[in-house]
């Protein structure tokens, strides 16, 4: 397999004016990997600062309702910031400071890898600008000034259909202009090469603590983890260190939307076909001229037309199975939760959750699943009070 | 030689670019006309996408237009095809790849040697990535147009050396659009794509003035004019022909003077 290639997925496809720097960050990359001061830094600040390892936390009173596996959820809700995302945030900025840059330019959809970026330029003095799509500012506008206050300079970006796709396209079109002090901190395992790599790799210390604290608590490993996915980073992450044991199904949820069946949704794997864009050849929901579609999921996070590259690839060689879940089934599941266990977590996370509730009472209650909490919901709370037709003020 | 040759044999080339149906296709037609007309030697039609990431506002909302008209890849061949049957000008499409392997390598670069297109450039298909176009385009007769970037440095003679049709020298950092001041020292990226190939070299992005292009006929071997084009159209729509045929006059001189 060629470096960057996935099978026949990955690559670098982007303009000749960005090949030097990717190429440069590849090589530093892998310099840095090595590096004994680096890792220990970078180990540091995730223990330190992010608060890892986060918990794999058993859900007695959600296992004891769905009368199935035991069900543990791995808490990335609790990092600071809210999310999976500081994991990555942290290992590529602190990556960027060591090859010079400085300034951070990132994409967001919900807004969790913007404040995860704009947590991580404040605390290591750099200088940040975080891309948003407009409708996605409105949706989640207390993230912006969230972003704001940790002093960063958030665009809503008003190009094509203003979501998080878009918001790719514009900071891939800043990058292009200005590489020489910035770096771009892509969010998920998507992008050219090396970005899938370097952020799966970041993102792999959820499937790594996952591993070892299931081992410690069940001496078995899980009959099968389950994460959600939009690029797909906490999945590839807490996939990645189980990819070698065959007996763990890797399930990934992708947001279905108003359905698969409708034009609404954001279900990639189900109903996209390979395809080039974003830098990296892999699935993308487009239509029969290869214009890439309008995508639509309640989740700003998952709503997003393509999938990282190492998924396609998982998917095609069926080492991992994704299912598509919809608006309403993760609504639902998103109240089950916080009702069951006190916990109110991210919609994209939800979305696990639902796959979660279908499998744990298939299999027997010696058996055990691991659900990757992606991040906490209370960004959420108002779109879902929306969603059931109740009316907060913010 | 190919047929893109032909564009940089009498003097130094003006090249121009329109976004294919922007804002229709008999009006694509019409300005393809009005500008060899006016002297261009080298037509670029741009293909629609939904998300071109090397383009500048004002083409980003050509290909908006051009998408809302309703403009297919078929019926992109088909304008081209209609240039074709009237014309010998070379002409090349300026699109991303995804639309090309949605359609199929295969069939798409066939149909281009059916159409009697000359050249393609996929500004999302750097050199490394070439490999899988390389051979059916070769086999179709199709150049396949490199691009040279500010940051390039050692990869230009690799990348010249085995380009097709002309080199595509982008001026500046960045997106497409136009450009108060070219700042990147452009004598010495033409010096290393010389220093590799014989092959011509045009520099695009950026340019609008016949100032600039005075000054870029000087060194280099033509001139790419897409976004000052593009908003002729944007602001004038169906009545743009006579401004298009005047503006390419006057740059068309300006690059004979030079």
């Amino acid at each position: 397999m060629r470096a960057g290639r996935f099978g026949d997925y990955g690559g670098q496809y982007v303009p000749e004016t960005l090949m030097n720097e990717i190429i440069r960050l590849e090589e530093a990359y892998h310099f840095y990997q090595s590096d004994t001061a680096f890792q220990e830094e970078l180990s540091g600040l995730l223990r330190e600062y992010a608060g890892r390892p986060s918990l794999l936390y058993y859900a007695a009173r959600m296992t004891e309702s769905l009368g199935g596996a035991k069900v543990y959820l791995k808490r990335e809700d609790l990092n600071h910031t809210g999310s999976h995302k500081i994991n990555n945030v942290l290992g590529q900025a602190l990556l960027a400071k060591h090859i010079g840059k400085t300034r951070l330019i990132a994409e967001t959809g919900a807004g969790q890898h913007g404040v995860a970026v704009a947590t991580a330029a404040a605390l290591l003095g750099m200088e940040c600008e975080i891309f948003m799509g407009k409708e996605d500012t409105e949706r989640q506008s207390l993230n912006v000034y969230r972003m704001e206050l940790l002093g960063a300079k958030v665009h809503a970006v008003t190009s094509g259909s203003m979501t998080l796709k878009d918001a790719v396209n514009e900071t891939m079109r800043e990058w292009t202009g200005r590489t020489h002090d910035t770096h771009y901190v892509l969010g998920s395992v998507m992008g050219p090469h090396p970005f899938p790599t370097i952020v799966r790799d970041f993102q792999s210390v959820i499937g790594k603590e996952a591993r070892s604290q299931i081992l410690e608590r069940e001496g078995r490993l899980p009959a099968a983890v389950l994460a959600c996915v939009g690029g797909g980073s906490n999945a590839m992450g807490l996939f990645y260190p189980f990819i070698p044991d065959a007996s763990v199904r890797l399930i990934g949820c992708e947001a279905a939307g108003h359905g698969i069946e409708t034009k609404q949704h954001a279900a990639t794997i189900a109903k996209g076909e390979a395809g080039v864009f974003h830098g990296m050849k892999s699935y993308f929901c487009q239509d029969e001229n290869g214009q890439i579609a309008p995508v639509y999921s309640i989740s700003a996070g998952l709503d997003y037309p393509g999938i990282g590259p190492e998924h396609a690839y998982l998917h095609d060689t069926g080492r991992a199975e994704y299912v598509p879940v919809t608006d309403a089934e993760a609504v639902s599941a998103f109240e089950f939760l916080a009702k069951t266990e006190g916990i109110i977590c991210a919609i994209e996370s939800a979305h696990a959750i639902v796959h979660a509730c279908v499998l744990a009472p298939r299999l027997g209650k010696d058996e055990n699943i691991i659900v990757c909490l992606s991040g906490r919901g209370d960004k959420d709370v108002a779109a879902i009070a929306r969603y059931r037709g109740v009316n907060v003020h913010e | 030689m190919s047929n893109i040759g032909k564009a940089f044999q009498n003097g130094k080339a003006f090249i121009g670019f329109v976004t294919g149906g922007d804002p229709s296709l008999e009006k694509s037609e019409e300005f393809i006309f009005e500008m060899i007309r006016a002297g261009a030697d080298l037509i670029e039609i741009g293909a629609p996408f939904s998300d071109p990431i090397a383009e500048g506002p004002v083409i980003q909302r050509a290909n908006l237009r051009a998408l809302a008209a309703g403009v297919t890849t078929d019926k992109l061949f088909e304008l081209a095809a209609r240039v074709r049957r009237q014309s010998d000008i070379p002409l090349v499409f300026l699109t991303y790849l995804n639309p090309v392997l949605h359609y199929g390598y295969e069939a798409y670069f066939q149909k281009c040697q059916t159409i009697g297109l000359d050249g393609i450039i996929i500004p999302d298909l750097p050199f490394e990535e070439q490999e899988e176009v390389r051979a059916v385009s070769v086999r179709c007769s199709v150049d396949l147009i490199s691009l040279v970037a500010p940051t390039s440095e050692s990869r230009i003679a690799k990348i010249a050396k085995n380009a097709a049709g002309f080199v595509y020298i982008v001026s500046s950092m960045g997106v497409t659009g136009i450009r108060g001041e070219i700042t990147t020292d452009l004598n010495a990226i033409l010096a290393a794509v010389r220093s590799a190939s014989d092959i011509p070299a045009a520099v695009g992005f950026g340019v609008s003035t016949p100032e600039q292009a005075a000054h870029i006929a000087r060194i280099a071997d033509g001139v790419i004019v897409g976004s000052a084009i593009v908003k002729i159209i944007e602001e004038y729509g169906e009545r743009a022909g006579e401004h298009l045929f005047a503006y390419v006059q006057k740059m068309k001189e300006a690059i004979s003077q030079a």
